[in-house]
C-alpha cells in the first residue's frame, strides 16, 4: 500500500513514450489522489525526487517524467517490471471548488502533467466549462496532444503547432472576449508551467479581478513541510502548497524572484532554473 | 508565557530545533508568529554544502529517521540572509557546525558579528562523517570546541548535544567548564537505518539517519535529567516533544526552554501555539507555575 511513510516498493506496469523528452510510467495500484498533489519517486542507488501524478483512475496511476537530468533520464529508461519506490501523495492539491460555471486552464511545457487529471476530475462531476490553454516551446514539447478535445486552443513559441505566441497572450484575448460579450468572467484561472508564466498569469488575473491557482516547484526532500528545502518566501511549498491561490502569492516574497539551491541558498530563478536543468 | 533566557526576553518557552524549516528569514518570523519564542536556523558551516543525495528524510510513523546532511550556503556567502535578518523583530539563534575546532572558531566569530542572539554549536550531527558528533561523544573534545569558540564571541552559547554520548551529563559539565552559557539535547539519536526489503537496499542515500519524534521523547527526557544534576546553567530540552504534556514532562527533568521539530510534521506550524496553550491549562488545572515544576522530578518523593 502507497502511503506518506516508507517508500512502498511498486512495479512498473506499462510505459508510454510520448515523445524523445516525455515519457509516463504507470503503476497499477490505488492511490487516494487529489489533482496537483504530488508523490516522492524512489529509484533506489539513483536519487528521490517529487512528481505530481498525471494520469489517475481508481486502481492505475500515472507519472509523466521529463528526461532533463540524471534521475529522469533513468526514469524513462525503465520499463515493464522495474520497480519504483512511492511515498506520497503528499501537498495540498488544486482546490476545485463547488460552484464553478466556467474556469481557464493554463498550462505550459510539462506544466500539463498536474493540470490534466484536474481537467479529467472537472470532466467527470457536473464541471464548469473548461477553457484549456496550452502552450510549449515547440509542436514536440507539447504533452498529451490528443488527450483533450473540446475549448482547447494550442500555441507554440516557435509557430510549430497552433497560434504562434504565449499562453498568456491567449489568456488575456479570451478574458477581453469574454468583457465585450458582456459575458461572466473565468471563476477561476488554473495555471502551472514555468514560474515566469505563472506570474504573468497571476498578474494578468489580478488585473481583471479574477482569482488563480498555480503550482510551484522546488528542490524538495522531505515532501512534508519539515526540512524547509523547498520555502518560498514564508511558504512552505511542499506542505503549504504545490499549489498557492491568489491571496498566498499576494504576499509570497520569493514567487517569481527566487529558489534555493541544494546548499539552501537563494539564487534568483534562472540560476536556479539552470542548475535545475543540469 | 514570556520566558526570560540568558537575559533576552523570549514570548514563549518554545524553541524551533535547528534544522526543522529555519532556511530564511521569513519562515524563521512565520514560526515565532505561531507561538516560538526562538526559532533556530539551519545550521550553517564553513563552506558550502549540498547535503546528501535523497531520499533524506522518512516518516515512520511514530517520528522520522533523517540524513539530510548539513546543507548550507557556506557562511561567508549568506549576505542576504543577514542583511534581511538585520531588520528582524525576533529573537533567532544560529546553529554553527564546523569540521575542527579552527573551522568552529572561524564560522562562530563570523556568524557572532551578524548579530544572532545565541550561536548553538551543533557538536551532534550524526549526518556526516566529518562534522558533528565527533566531537560531542568526547568530553576533551567538546571542552576544546566550546572554549575556543567562547574566546572569539560575545553572543551567548549554547552547546547541542548528542544521545550518542556515553555519558551525556559527563559532556554537558565540560561544555560548561569551558564556558557554555546553555545546553541543548538532545540532536537526532542513533544513528539508526531503514531497509526496504523488496530493493535489498537502505532507503536513506546515506544509509543511515538521525532518529526523531516521539519514538526517542524516552531518550531525551533521561539526558536531559541526567544533565540538569551536572550542571547548573539553564537547558533547552527537546526530542520527540509534541504535546504540552511531553514539555511539562521535560521540564520536570529539568529543561528551562523546550524545542520541538518533527512535530511540525505531525501537528503542523502552529503547533508552537497548540503546545503553549496545553502548558499553560495543564499548569491552571494543577495550579502551578512553570519555576515550580521545572526540574521537580529530582525532588524526593517523602
Amino acid at each position: 500500500m502507497i502511503t506518506q511513510l516508507m517508500p512502498a516498493m511498486v512495479e512498473v506496469a506499462d510505459k508510454e513514450v510520448h515523445s524523445p523528452e516525455f515519457a509516463t510510467l504507470y503503476v497499477n495500484q490505488a492511490i487516494d489522489f487529489k489533482p496537483g498533489q504530488f508523490v516522492m519517486v524512489w529509484i533506489p542507488g539513483v536519487d528521490e525526487k517529487p512528481y505530481t501524478i498525471s494520469h489517475h483512475n481508481p486502481d492505475r496511476f500515472g507519472i509523466t517524467v521529463e528526461a532533463k537530468g540524471v534521475f529522469s533520464k533513468k526514469a524513462v529508461s525503465l520499463g515493464p517490471g522495474d520497480k519504483i519506490g512511492i511515498r506520497g501523495p503528499f501537498g495540498n492539491g488544486f482546490n476545485m471548488g463547488s460552484d464553478h460555471k466556467q474556469v481557464a486552464v493554463v498550462a505550459g511545457g510539462c506544466g500539463m502533467a498536474p493540470l490534466a487529471p484536474l481537467v479529467e476530475a472537472f470532466q467527470a462531476g457536473n464541471g464548469p466549462d473548461i477553457l484549456l490553454i496550452q502552450g510549449a516551446r515547440s509542436k514536440s514539447f507539447l504533452l498529451y496532444p490528443d488527450r483533450f478535445t473540446g475549448n482547447v486552443e494550442i500555441c507554440t513559441d516557435d509557430g510549430s503547432k497552433g497560434y504562434k505566441g504565449f499562453v498568456t497572450d491567449i489568456l488575456v484575448k479570451k478574458i477581453k472576449a469574454l468583457s465585450a460579450a458582456g459575458s461572466p468572467d473565468f471563476d477561476m484561472v488554473y495555471a502551472c508551467g514555468p514560474e515566469i508564466m505563472m506570474a504573468k498569469v497571476f498578474d494578468i488575473c489580478e488585473a481583471h479581478g479574477i482569482p488563480c491557482q498555480v503550482s510551484l516547484e522546488r528542490y524538495m526532500r522531505c515532501g512534508f513541510g519539515v526540512c524547509g528545502a523547498c520555502v518560498c518566501g514564508h511558504a512552505v511549498v511542499c506542505m503549504d502548497g504545490p499549489v498557492f491561490g491568489s491571496k498566498a502569492l499576494r504576499t509570497m516574497a520569493d514567487f517569481n524572484t527566487r529558489a534555493l539551491l541544494k546548499t539552501g541558498k537563494p539564487v534568483p530563478l534562472d540560476e536556479y532554473a539552470s542548475w535545475r536543468c543540469q | 508565557m514570556q520566558t526570560t533566557f540568558l537575559g533576552k526576553t523570549l514570548h514563549t518557552p518554545l524553541v524551533l530545533a535547528s534544522g526543522v524549516l529555519g532556511n530564511n528569514k521569513a519562515i524563521l518570523e512565520r514560526v515565532w508568529e505561531n507561538g516560538c519564542g526562538l526559532p533556530t536556523m539551519k545550521s550553517i558551516g564553513p563552506a558550502p554544502r549540498e547535503g546528501h543525495k535523497n531520499p533524506t528524510v522518512i516518516d515512520l510513523g511514530n517520528g522520522m529517521i533523517n540524513a539530510v546532511g548539513l546543507p548550507s550556503p557556506g557562511y561567508l556567502n549568506m549576505e542576504d540572509e543577514w542583511q534581511e535578518l538585520s531588520g528582524r523583530a525576533f529573537p533567532v539563534n544560529a546553529s554553527i557546525y564546523g569540521g575542527s575546532v579552527d573551522e568552529f572558531v572561524r564560522v562562530a566569530g563570523f556568524v557572532a558579528a551578524q548579530g544572532p542572539d545565541f550561536i548553538e554549536l551543533n557538536i551532534s550531527c550524526p549526518n556526516s562523517d566529518k562534522h558533528g558528533m565527533l566531537f560531542g561523544v568526547n568530553a576533551q573534545s567538546s571542552h576544546d570546541v566550546v572554549a575556543a569558540v567562547k574566546k572569539v564571541i560575545d553572543v551567548p552559547l549554547i552547546a547541542k548535544l548528542t544521545p550518542a554520548a556515553p555519558d551525556i551529563a559527563g559532556i554537558a559539565k565540560a561544555c560548561e567548564d569551558a564556558g557554555a552559557d546553555a545546553i541543548c539535547a538532545i540532536n537526532t539519536a542513533g544513528p539508526g537505518m531503514i531497509i526496504d526489503i523488496e530493493s535489498r537496499c537502505p532507503v536513506l542515500a546515506f544509509k543511515t539517519g538521525g532518529l526523531s519524534g516521539p519514538m526517542i521523547k524516552p531518550i531525551a527526557v533521561r539526558c536531559v535529567y541526567d544533565i540538569f544534576r551536572s550542571v547548573s546553567i539553564p537547558i533547552i530540552g527537546l526530542g520527540g516533544i509534541s504535546t504540552g504534556k511531553d514539555a511539562i514532562e521535560i521540564i520536570m527533568a529539568g529543561a528551562t526552554l523546550v524545542g520541538i521539530g518533527t512535530a511540525v510534521r505531525y501537528r503542523g506550524i502552529n503547533v508552537f501555539d497548540k503546545v503553549n496553550k496545553e502548558i499553560n491549562d495543564w499548569l491552571t488545572a494543577h495550579d502551578t507555575t512553570m519555576e515550580e515544576i521545572r526540574g521537580a522530578a529530582h525532588r524526593e518523593v517523602l
